[in-house]
């Protein structure tokens, strides 16, 4: 009762409420409906030819493969630097963890130029080039069958291992950032009764306290995986963008816009906002999870 | 999804120092390597890349592409898109959290997911749509070349003016209202959510307008969130790359922003001059990562 009347005293209910839904459809609904708009206006087999051409589905090929890798290699070294972020002082600790969001804050177009100065043929990471054809070398000698050189990819930049360094690069802050305060509130005790009852210390870290991460990691992954998905700036310079080989998704929405393909990028777009709109749905889903378990 | 990138709203650490919860050694030494080496190759090595690629050629190249006219018209125009983005996400970001956290209506949740969308959409994709709302393909476009329009003289007055939105600077800020969207609500809203309503109903019994609550009661709570959002949101909006790339029409002096300015240079083999507008844009990451620790740091300790 007392928060009924309560609710009512405070003012700008209707003023605040009505302008964030007027700002919202403006600036989001309403300029977002237009995509789906416009391809509803496309026949079926308009649609279908449009978003599973051969370089459309090699271009989801990319995006989806690489960006999953990437979010992959972030969820463990995310763990690990999560991990000794909170648990383990060491000088400048508080330096290295504002540098965990340097991805965040650094624009993509120069997170971009900078991978690709670093892993071009004649840059900066140049000295790995003999040490990784020295590698695919000795595999050859040791395991002469195949082709091994084509197979790891002795590029870095301008294929599809630049893609990899790019996404992964930006996909870094997310899974650091959703385990830290998880593992900060983590409880000592948990730890201290499994060691009480016989626990060794790598069976705690596994029956323990990676169940009780597992939640924020998926999460985590999730979110690292959704924004590789749709992130354009750092990798067209890394890229190369062979079409066929190493184009992304969004590259190849902003191809058909120069091309004034309009109702091809919008159709594409239409299927990476929905595969966007999945993993937000998922991502909640599983922050909800995530409360609950840490509730119980 | 930005709460998880940054977030006020953090606990405090906890100590471990039984034997229980701790680790040997040398699985500390290895592990603490491992971190520090990843954070140093993906992290450290670009952004140190960046500067010295800018200071390649030594320090009169740096300073002369800062001269250069289309240097400082792109340096312009990404402060004029940032002077009216923020803002505009400011306005917005504390209606939203005053009608979310301090009052209670049926659809919240669904809102509070509405405000979350920019963030899953591709940069891309944001651009796209303005193109299709305002571009001469779009919707506006078909206004102005419709025969009977609702209201003839607004037609005859878009084509006198030839106003455009796509490949002008109105279609940049609205590609980067719309990247730079969530950030400060986000901040907002869990922090006026743990505040709870009862100081605002201690003005308003003492008999405080609604501007007064909000200016002398509310505000000064919220003044380190709204900072932190305020930090995270200009620096989204001054580098952001794809939506604005769409929209902008990339023509020199006019339409380029300081990452598209960067792209282009670099795009002409001008590597010094690319790498030192970049230099720009990454010393102004680090002011926002020195800023962001900074509030954090202000935060915990009031809060200890």
């Amino acid at each position: 009762m007392s928060t009924r009347t309560a609710r009512t005293i405070l003012p700008g209910f209707g003023l605040s409420l009505g302008f964030t839904v007027f700002y919202l459809s403006l600036i989001v609904l309403i300029p977002l409906s237009a995509a789906f708009i416009k391809t509803s206006a496309m026949s079926w087999s308009e649609f279908t030819d449009a978003v599973a051409s051969p370089r459309v589905l090699a271009s989801y090929r990319v995006s989806f493969g690489i960006s999953f890798l990437a979010a992959a290699v972030n969820a463990f070294f995310g763990l690990i630097v999560a991990w000794v972020l909170v648990r383990y002082p060491f000088p400048g600790k508080r330096v290295v963890d504002a540098l965990v969001d340097l991805p965040f804050a650094l624009p993509t177009a120069v997170a971009g130029i900078a991978l690709t100065a670093i892993y071009a043929r004649n840059g900066w990471a140049g000295f790995l080039e003999p040490l990784w054809a020295g590698g695919v070398g000795r595999l050859e000698q040791w395991i002469p069958w195949g082709n091994w050189a084509e197979w790891l990819g002795l590029k870095i930049a301008f294929d599809r291992p630049g893609i990899f360094i790019a996404l992964t690069f930006i996909g870094l802050p997310f899974v650091v950032r959703t385990l830290q305060p998880v593992l900060e509130e983590m409880e000592p005790e948990l730890e201290e009764a499994s060691a009480t009852l016989g626990a060794t210390r790598w069976q705690t870290i596994r029956r323990v306290i990676l169940p009780e991460l597992a939640p924020a990691l998926i999460t985590g992954f999730a979110m690292a995986f959704a924004r590789a998905l749709g992130e354009y700036g750092s990798v067209v310079f890394i890229a190369g963008n062979m079409p066929m080989h190493s184009e992304i998704t969004p590259l190849l929405i902003i191809t058909k816009l120069e091309q004034y393909d309009y109702q091809g990028a919008t159709a594409i777009a239409v299927v990476m906002l929905i595969a966007s709109f999945v993993l937000l749905l998922l991502i909640n889903l599983l922050q909800k999870w995530s409360r609950r378990h840490h509730k119980i | 999804m930005a709460s998880a990138v940054s977030s006020l709203n953090k606990a405090g650490p906890r100590t471990h120092t039984t034997r229980a919860t701790r680790d040997s050694d040398w699985v500390r030494w290895t592990l603490t390597g491992v971190a520090l080496l990843f954070l140093a190759g993906f992290v450290l090595l670009p952004l140190g890349a960046v500067f010295a690629e800018a200071l390649r050629k030594g320090w009169a190249v740096f300073f002369a592409s800062f001269i250069d006219p289309d240097a400082l018209a792109a340096i312009r125009l990404t402060l004029i898109t940032t002077l009216v983005a923020v803002p505009a996400n400011v306005v917005f970001g504390v209606a939203a959290a005053w009608c979310i956290t301090k009052f209670s209506f049926r659809g919240k949740s669904v809102l509070i997911t509405l405000i979350d969308l920019p963030f899953a959409v591709s940069p891309v994709i944001a651009g796209l749509i303005f193109v299709l709302v305002f571009g001469l393909q779009g919707w506006l476009g078909h206004y102005i070349n419709a025969e009977n329009p609702w209201f003839p003289w607004l037609q005859q007055w878009l084509v006198e003016k030839d106003f455009k939105i796509i490949f002008a600077t109105p279609g940049i800020i609205l590609a980067t209202i719309f990247v730079t969207f969530p950030f400060v609500a986000r901040e907002l809203i869990p922090l006026m959510q743990a505040q709870g309503t009862d100081e605002e109903y201690a003005a308003v019994t003492l008999g405080a307008g609604g501007w007064q609550v909000f200016w002398r009661v509310t505000l000064p709570n919220i003044k380190w969130g709204l900072f932190y959002g305020i930090v995270l949101c200009n620096a989204r909006a001054m580098g952001e790359f794809g939506a604005v790339s769409v929209v902008s029409g990339h023509i020199r002096g006019e339409t380029n922003t300081m990452p598209l300015h960067v792209e282009i240079l670099y795009n002409e083999y001008q590597f010094s001059a690319a790498f030192s507008v970049a230099s720009l844009l990454a010393l102004l990451a680090i002011v926002t990562l020195v800023l962001k620790s900074f509030i954090e740091w202000r935060h915990s300790r009031t809060h200890a």
